[in-house]
């Protein structure tokens, strides 16, 4: 079979499965539409948190990324997973055994006023946002690659299946279909690099082949000849990096920060039944993650070295076919310079011939390691469904941030549960729609923003919920202060540094302490938590009640208890 | 009354610990062999890894997950210990 066929076969059968998945498990009320009902196993609430949690961007292009970026992609691997050690110690069991539906949900009470939980439905809604609209155009992307359809009409489908269960099932159906897309998207990303790290060292496990030597005789470490190869061609050494310590510092504490306070990851742990429930499968979640995340610099390596070998001073006419192909798509772009015929691979932008997208390293690998057609089309259906576990999670967040948050308790607190339901539903159909059109007409800055949705994430929530529960006496005034601080700056700095709203984008030497709009998430975050420590020093204290819940969420036992009043 | 208030501050009291102790190891993995002392780790290998670079891109990954399954089971105690298990 062509792999033509093979795609349209893995795709069709992954897509049934998730449909009738969303058929299977229906949401009849509001706790089923936003937890799931409340008693989803560890296990099984891990799986759809590692789902939920490795986007388009995490398959797609992570690898990728690292692969040019050397050491530097290090922020994304430990940002990535270290956020969920903050997650797992300190937020998820006090968030379960608060036992309520969303993250506005927690400020708004915790912080006993309507005015902080709006402030939190609006962060949530610009975090969310940002994040989703880049998935859909993964999934366009992919369609367009692997299906030769356009990628509209990729994004169309995409927003259909996503639709389709996310309206019908809400947090239920999601649940139990990120199930499914984690054992197909961690299957499809591990086979390729499994073949390729027996190819290239012998080693089946890639964690182990990347620390090994090359399998041509010559005894050579990889990671040794790769930093040969790279500092030949006038790069960097691939282990060395070119950032500098206090960026890196910054960003991987930003993503870290971030990924603890992201609402869609947040909301995952509402979903289990006990306290003790919500750590392990943090715990489940993360070790679930980690054999993407640890998996991926291995590609990354196997990968530059390959294409190193493959592309450079070797004529242009010799090239395979899969150079052809991926120049027809526009990922690799050849230019020969000084008319040689053959291809200069050079970091001197004036003499480089070739330049690589960071997508190709996943999405051409089997290709480039000669695997067969079956692998290939694995990879558009793993790719497919990181897309629509990501987007599914963040929409449910929209939904339920509308639904719940905005109309139940603030402007229609006499809605009935039926009511409520509808009103998810709808929000949740408006919220694909919007997300549907930003992925067919991407405004220029979305690439460049999902980036930041950590840093809004890390500036908003993160200082927030955690001295909610760790500072009893923290009050609503300080909270409020802190979070309309800590995203204003972050805002601020992300139109001034990284869009360039303000006047001329400026140059990376006027950046503040020499930090990245990436990174900047950390200083808007400490910014917010001392606005909220001092601000709370000259503001009366939180009202006993409001002490007493602090207190109550800080005993894990009762947890089942809560969900109901 | 008070009983059930002393318990629940001891409780929170060791709890706490537990959370310096094991996110002083996050932070020593992560920010510290992977980041700030990356050079100089560098100049030990593991195979064909540079120490450092290993910690930043294999090692801290495996410790993360270990420290949280330490931290669950440090907690399943701690709450048999108290009685706030279920």
């Amino acid at each position: 079979m062509s792999v033509q066929t093979w795609t349209y076969l893995l795709v069709g059968i992954t897509f049934a499965l998730y449909i009738g998945i969303a058929i299977w498990s229906r949401a009849g009320s509001t706790k089923e539409f936003y937890v799931a009902g409340g008693g989803v196993s560890p296990l099984a609430n891990g799986m759809a948190t590692a789902a939920d949690w490795m986007s388009a961007a995490s398959f797609i292009s992570m690898a990728g990324i690292i692969a040019f970026a050397g050491y530097d992609g290090s922020v994304y691997l430990m940002g990535w997973t270290g956020g969920y050690v903050l997650l797992a110690l300190l937020l998820a069991p006090y968030l379960r055994k608060f036992g309520k539906y969303t993250v506005p949900d927690f400020i708004g009470e915790r912080y006993y006023s309507n005015a902080a939980r709006l402030v939190a439905v609006f962060c949530a809604l610009i975090v969310s946002f940002t994040y989703v609209a880049g998935q859909m155009r993964g999934v366009g992307v992919v369609f367009s690659r692997f299906l030769q359809v356009d990628i509209n009409t990729g994004v169309l489908i995409g927003m259909a299946i996503v639709l389709f269960y996310a309206v019908l099932g809400g947090m239920k159906g999601i649940t139990y279909t990120q199930v499914a897309q984690y054992c197909v998207l961690i299957f499809a990303f591990m086979v390729p690099a499994i073949f390729i790290s027996l190819q290239m060292t012998g080693n089946p496990i890639p964690q182990l082949g990347m620390g090994g030597t090359l399998n041509d005789g010559s005894g050579t470490f990889l990671l040794d000849r790769l930093d040969g190869l790279s500092t030949e061609l006038g790069f960097a050494a691939y282990t060395d990096g070119t950032k500098a310590t206090i960026d890196v510092f910054a960003i991987t504490l930003a993503l870290m920060v971030g990924t603890a306070g992201l609402p869609h990851v947040i909301v995952r742990f509402f979903t289990v039944k006990r306290v003790r429930d919500a750590r392990k499968s943090a715990g489940l979640a993360l070790l679930l993650i980690a054999i993407l995340y640890t998996t991926a610099p291995a590609i990354a390596v196997f990968s530059k070295i390959n294409l190193i070998n493959t592309v450079s001073e070797r004529p242009y006419a010799s090239m395979p076919l899969w150079f052809k192909n991926w120049e027809n798509t526009g990922l690799l772009n050849f230019e020969d310079k000084n008319q040689d015929g053959n291809i200069q691979y050079l970091a001197n932008p004036t003499q480089n011939e070739l330049t690589v997208d960071n997508d190709i390293m996943v999405l051409a690998n089997p290709e480039i390691a000669n695997l067969p057609p079956w692998v290939i089309a694995l990879v558009a259906a793993g790719g497919l469904a990181a897309a629509l576990s990501t987007a599914a999670g963040l929409l449910l967040v929209i939904s339920s941030s509308v639904s719940h948050d905005l109309i139940k308790k603030v402007l229609l607190p006499n809605i009935s549960e039926k009511g409520e339901l509808w009103a998810a539903r709808g929000a949740a159909t408006a919220a694909v729609i919007v997300a549907g059109y930003f992925g067919i007409n991407p405004p220029g800055f979305v690439a460049a923003v999902v980036a930041l949705a950590f840093g809004l994430a890390a500036a908003s929530f993160f200082p927030a919920i955690v001295l909610g529960i760790f500072y009893k006496k923290m009050n609503k005034e300080g909270a409020i202060g802190g979070m309309v601080v800590g995203i204003s700056l972050m805002l601020f700095y992300m139109a001034k540094f990284k869009l360039g709203w303000l006047g001329p984008l400026p140059d990376k030497s006027e950046w503040w302490f020499g930090i990245s709009p990436e990174g900047f998430g950390t200083v808007a975050m400490l910014v917010n938590l001392t606005t909220a420590l001092v601000i709370n020093r000259f503001t009366p204290e939180p009202p006993s009640q409001v002490q007493d819940i602090v207190e109550n969420i800080r005993i894990p036992s009762g947890a089942g208890d809560a969900i109901d009043h | 009354m008070e009983d059930k208030q002393k318990k629940a501050t001891a409780y929170w009291k060791e709890n706490v610990r537990y959370l310096f102790i094991l996110l002083s190891i996050w932070l020593a993995v992560s920010f510290g062999a992977g980041i700030l002392f990356k050079d100089f780790l560098n100049s030990f290998k593991i195979g064909g890894f540079k120490l450092g670079f290993w910690f930043a891109q294999q090692g801290s990954i495996y410790v993360f997950v270990i420290l949280i399954f330490i931290y669950v089971r440090l907690m399943n105690k701690l709450d048999k210990k108290y009685g706030y298990n279920e």
